[in-house]
C-alpha cells in the first residue's frame, strides 16, 4: 500500500493554518522520523497520514486505495487503555478489525508474549506501569498486523529504562517488516530509530534528509537552529 | 420531647418485629422503585451514551433540556402522568391509574432524565480521553458507545444507584399517580406523609428510619463499588 503520497496537503482550524501545502511521499523501506519544534504540526501531520482528520485541502493516497485504514496503525503518546485485562485490550483491537473471536484470543496472546507482557496479560491494563502500558499500546497496534506503524512521540512520558524497552520494540516491529513513521522530541532517538527525517516547522516542510545528513549538514536555517536548539521563531 | 422517644421507641419495635403492615410497605416501595429503575437505566444509559457520542443538530439544546429535567417537581410529572393516564386522558384505556404500575411509569419519567443527564456527562468525558484511540482502531459509533458505557460502569452504576435513591424518596409523583391506597399502592413516602397527618408517628418514624438507611446503604454501596473499581482497575 505504500507509497502513501501527500499532494498539496493543507489542514486548517478556525483559520489558522496547522499544516500548510506539504507534499511527500512516504515510502516502503527506510524508518521516517518527523521532527519539529511544538507546534509544527507533527501530530496533526501524522492523523492526517493515519486517517484521523481529513485534510482542508489537497490529497493524501495510499497505493491501490483512497483509504488504507485497515492495514495501517497508530500509537499515540499517551496510551488510551480500556478498562479491561491488557489481552483483552489486545483482543479488542482485533476483534474490530473482524477476525474470529478464537484467532484473536490465540494471536493476542502471541502478541503479548512477544512484547514481554505475558506475565501481566490478566492484569487491568490501567494499573501496569507508564512503559507497560505504551508498551501494550504498541503490541495493540502491531497484533492488527500494520504495513505501516505511525507512533506519535512514543517515548515523551516514559523513564530511560522504559524508553529503552519501547525502542527496542519499535526496532522488532521493523524488524518483522513494517514501515515505521513516527515523531520523537528526543534528537538522540531519532538518530537511533530514523533513518531518514521529515522536518517540519510552523507547519511546513521544511527539509526531508538522510538522518546523518540532517544532523550534520542541515540544509535549512530553520533545521540548523533546531538542532543547535535555537529558537528562532520567537 | 417525651412523644418523640415514645414514638422512635415503637418505631423500632414495629421494625424489630417486622410488623405485617410495615413490611408490605416496604416491600411495595422496593418493588416500585427497582422496577422504575429497572425501565429508566434500560431507557437512560443509552440516551445518555447516544448523546455523548452523537453529533446531529439541536444537540446543545437537547443537553440543555436534559439538564433541565433532571430538577422535575414530582408533583408535576405526577400531575401530567395522571392525565396521560386517568379515564379521559390518551392512555386512559389501559386502567392503570392508582395501580403499581401507574407509580411504576411516573417513577420512571422522572429518573429518566436524571441518568440519562448524568451518564452523558460522563460517557462524553470518557468520549474525549477515548475517541481517536477508538477511531483509530476503527470503532463506529455504535461500537465506541457501547464500549464507553463498559468502560465508564463503575461511574454508571453510582448515577443509577442515585436514580433510585430519588426514585425511592420521592412522595409527590406516587401519591398523585398511585392514589395512597392502603396496601395497593401504598408506598414508605406516601404513608410517611398520611401517617404523620393521622397523628400515628410511630409508624410514620419508623418509615422513615428505614427510607434513610436505604438511602444511606445505597450511598455506602455507590462509594464502595466506585472505589473497589478504582483501586482494582485503575
Amino acid at each position: 500500500m505504500l507509497p502513501l503520497a501527500l499532494n498539496q496537503v493543507s489542514f486548517v482550524v478556525n483559520g489558522r493554518t496547522i499544516i500548510d501545502r506539504i507534499s511527500v511521499q512516504i515510502t516502503e523501506g527506510p524508518r521516517t522520523v518527523i521532527l519539529g519544534p511544538n507546534g509544527a504540526g507533527k501530530s496533526v501531520l501524522m492523523r492526517l497520514c493515519h486517517g484521523l482528520l481529513r485534510p482542508t485541502s489537497g490529497t493524501i493516497l495510499w497505493k491501490g486505495g483512497v483509504n488504507g485504514r485497515r492495514r495501517q496503525a497508530m500509537v499515540f503518546q499517551r496510551p488510551v487503555m480500556l478498562r479491561r485485562s491488557a489481552l483483552a485490550n489486545i483482543v479488542y483491537g482485533l476483534k474490530l478489525a473482524g477476525i474470529s473471536p478464537r484467532e484473536c484470543w490465540l494471536r493476542a496472546e502471541d502478541v503479548l508474549e512477544a512484547v514481554g507482557l505475558a506475565n501481566v496479560a490478566r492484569r487491568p491494563a490501567r494499573v501496569l506501569s507508564g512503559g507497560e502500558q505504551q508498551r501494550l499500546a504498541i503490541a495493540r497496534a502491531w497484533a492488527l498486523g500494520p504495513e505501516v506503524m505511525f507512533l506519535d512521540e512514543p517515548t515523551a512520558n516514559l523513564d530511560p529504562g522504559a524508553m529503552r524497552d519501547v525502542e527496542r520494540l519499535i526496532g522488532q516491529i521493523r524488524a518483522g517488516g513494517t514501515k515505521i513513521v513516527m515523531t520523537t522530541h528526543n534528537l538522540g532517538q531519532a538518530k537511533r530509530l530514523g533513518d531518514e527525517i521529515l522536518f517540519l516547522s510552523r507547519g511546513r516542510l521544511v527539509e526531508r534528509a538522510a538522518v546523518d545528513k540532517f544532523f550534520t549538514e542541515p540544509a535549512s536555517a530553520e533545521a540548523d537552529a533546531f538542532i543547535r536548539g535555537e529558537l528562532p521563531w520567537n | 420531647m417525651n412523644d418523640l422517644g415514645l414514638a422512635a421507641h415503637q418505631a423500632l419495635t414495629l421494625i424489630s418485629t417486622l410488623d405485617a403492615t410495615l413490611v408490605g410497605i416496604v416491600l411495595l416501595s422496593l418493588q416500585v422503585s427497582l422496577t422504575a429503575i429497572v425501565f429508566s437505566t434500560v431507557i437512560g444509559l443509552p440516551l445518555g451514551a447516544a448523546i455523548a457520542v452523537g453529533r446531529f443538530p439541536g444537540r446543545q439544546a437537547v443537553i440543555v433540556a436534559l439538564n433541565a429535567l433532571m430538577g422535575l417537581p414530582p408533583v408535576v410529572v405526577g400531575l401530567l402522568v395522571y392525565l396521560m393516564l386517568s379515564r379521559a386522558g390518551p392512555l386512559g384505556a389501559l386502567g392503570i391509574l392508582f395501580t403499581p404500575a401507574a407509580m411504576i411509569i411516573a417513577q420512571t419519567v422522572l429518573i429518566v432524565p436524571i441518568i440519562a443527564a448524568l451518564s452523558r456527562q460522563v460517557i462524553e468525558d470518557a468520549w474525549q480521553e477515548y475517541q481517536e484511540q477508538l477511531r483509530s482502531l476503527g470503532a463506529g459509533p455504535l461500537r465506541a458507545a457501547v464500549t464507553l458505557i463498559w468502560d465508564t460502569r463503575f461511574s454508571l452504576v453510582t448515577i443509577v444507584l442515585a436514580g433510585f435513591g430519588r426514585a425511592a424518596a420521592e412522595v409527590g409523583a406516587v401519591m398523585i399517580v398511585g392514589g395512597n391506597i392502603e396496601g395497593v399502592t401504598r408506598v414508605m413516602t406516601t404513608a410517611i406523609a398520611l401517617e404523620t397527618s393521622k397523628g400515628d408517628l410511630p409508624l410514620a418514624l419508623g418509615l422513615g428510619i428505614i427510607l434513610i438507611a436505604l438511602v444511606i446503604t445505597l450511598n455506602a454501596a455507590a462509594y464502595g463499588i466506585k472505589e473497589a473499581a478504582q483501586r482494582r482497575y485503575g
